[in-house]
């Protein structure tokens, strides 16, 4: 059924629209290049790798365990961890946009959401894709594509549709 | 304890975890869903909308449930700058885009005050989840690739919230841009989580008609989270968005 790959793949980039990560990071004491990337690019292309690798059948979360690139300690979850949930509220930070300030919270080691406490009204949020956020949000996106479902959120269908869906398949259990 | 009926041409499902007997409040459930079809359903000559389109702006008088999917879409309309519209440019209504997401919050209400507290309703991608399905953990909503019927964008971890999707992969689907009467197509999928299913179907289908801009519009305008793919497959979020994890990091 994975005869198909990620068509998109190559530009399957986690836009933070809030830059939010940054706080995050700075939690940890790892950088804090608010400073725009160059790399949108380069992030989009290792995601397309890890995209690849998760959309077809092993998608271990270490492998795609932080890209090479992502410093946080979220990224190697021990799964012996209790898995407390927990949120950590970063400071406000001033960006050339505004304030920003963000609410991570944590599952065990894992980053599990980030939330938008405060972000800038403006344009260009976009560009200010934070390289090392993106890894752990991608990191995120792909490895949640192989857990476990337990129903099925899409565009409506009619009927024939609904016989090829996978929430058919749930149904059926 | 799964139940399945086709309501509005739809199938839609109603997973239930409580350790009871959840058919009465099912079937409740499904009759809501049965209701909201017969009032607002296009393809029924005597259905309120029907007449209602039939009988112009001279008007009728319109029922409780009627003023308040009207009340719920002017207000997105007016919101999201009239990217969302319930009227069409010839004054006749088109309340599809109100009308499952607010049945189907109805219908799981049904649920809740028949004392279930872990269910999960499915109409036909439109979700609410209530409670765990199991040792407390939250549910895991799979969002549909805008690609392949078959395979994830994201599963989220989400629970006590709607889910709704909108997108364009379904044959014969479209959305308008209310502002300017075109087929909205910078966005391919959009995903809304709210507290409610109401609010999030209508805002999916609101940022689908504003692109790229309605992301973090729906923040600000009532959603939780916001996940959505533009034309170039390109992935946007905003707003708090928990993902679900695979087994093995579990």
């Amino acid at each position: 059924m994975n005869s198909r790959s990620w068509r998109g793949t190559i530009l399957f980039t986690v836009i933070l629209v809030t830059m939010g990560a940054t706080v995050g990071l700075k939690l940890y004491g790892i950088g804090e290049q608010v400073s725009a990337s160059d790399t949108s690019v380069h992030a989009a292309t290792s995601a397309a790798t890890a995209g690849t690798s998760g959309a077809t059948s092993t998608p271990t979360p270490s492998a795609s365990a932080s890209a090479s690139a992502s410093p946080s300690p979220s990224a190697t979850a021990t799964p012996a961890q209790a898995a407390a949930t927990k949120t950590v509220t970063g400071s406000a930070i001033d960006t050339r946009y505004g304030a920003v300030q963000v609410k991570l919270t944590f599952t065990g080691n894992t980053i599990t959401a980030v939330d938008t406490v405060q972000a800038p009204n403006g344009n260009g949020r976009d560009q200010e894709i934070n390289q090392q956020a993106l890894p752990i949000l991608q990191q995120e996106v792909l490895s949640s594509q192989s857990a476990n479902i337990d129903t099925v959120s899409g565009a409506t269908y009619t009927s024939e549709g609904y016989i090829q869906s996978v929430q058919s398949a749930i149904d059926k259990r | 304890m799964r139940f399945l009926e086709t309501v509005m041409g739809i199938p839609m499902s109603i997973d239930v975890r409580d350790d009871a007997d959840a058919a009465p409040a099912a079937e409740r459930a499904f009759r809501v869903l049965h209701e909201a079809d017969e009032r607002f359903s296009a393809y029924r000559p005597e259905s309120e909308v029907s007449r209602a389109n039939a009988a112009g702006a001279t008007g009728l008088e319109h029922s409780t449930d009627f003023r308040e999917v009207v009340a719920i879409g002017d207000a997105a309309s007016a919101a999201s700058g009239g990217a969302f519209r319930i009227r069409r440019p010839d004054g006749t209504w088109d309340l599809d885009g109100v009308v499952k997401g607010w049945a189907a919050a109805r219908a799981a209400q049904e649920l809740a005050s028949s004392g279930l507290r872990d269910y999960c309703l499915n109409a036909g991608g439109d979700v609410v989840v209530a409670g765990t399905p199991r040792d407390g953990r939250p549910w895991s909503v799979g969002i549909r690739s805008p690609h392949t019927p078959d395979e994830m964008l994201a599963v989220l971890a989400v629970t006590d919230a709607g889910v709704a999707t909108s997108g364009a992969y379904e044959r014969g689907s479209h959305i308008v841009d209310g502002r300017d009467g075109s087929v909205a197509r910078s966005l391919i999928s959009v995903t809304v989580v709210a507290d409610d299913l109401t609010t999030a179907d209508v805002l999916a289908t609101a940022v689908f008609a504003l692109g790229p801009s309605g992301v973090p519009w729906a923040i600000d305008a009532g959603a939780r989270g916001v996940l959505a793919v533009d034309a170039d497959d390109r992935m946007l979020g905003a707003g708090e968005l928990a993902f679900a994890h695979p087994p093995s990091a579990e």
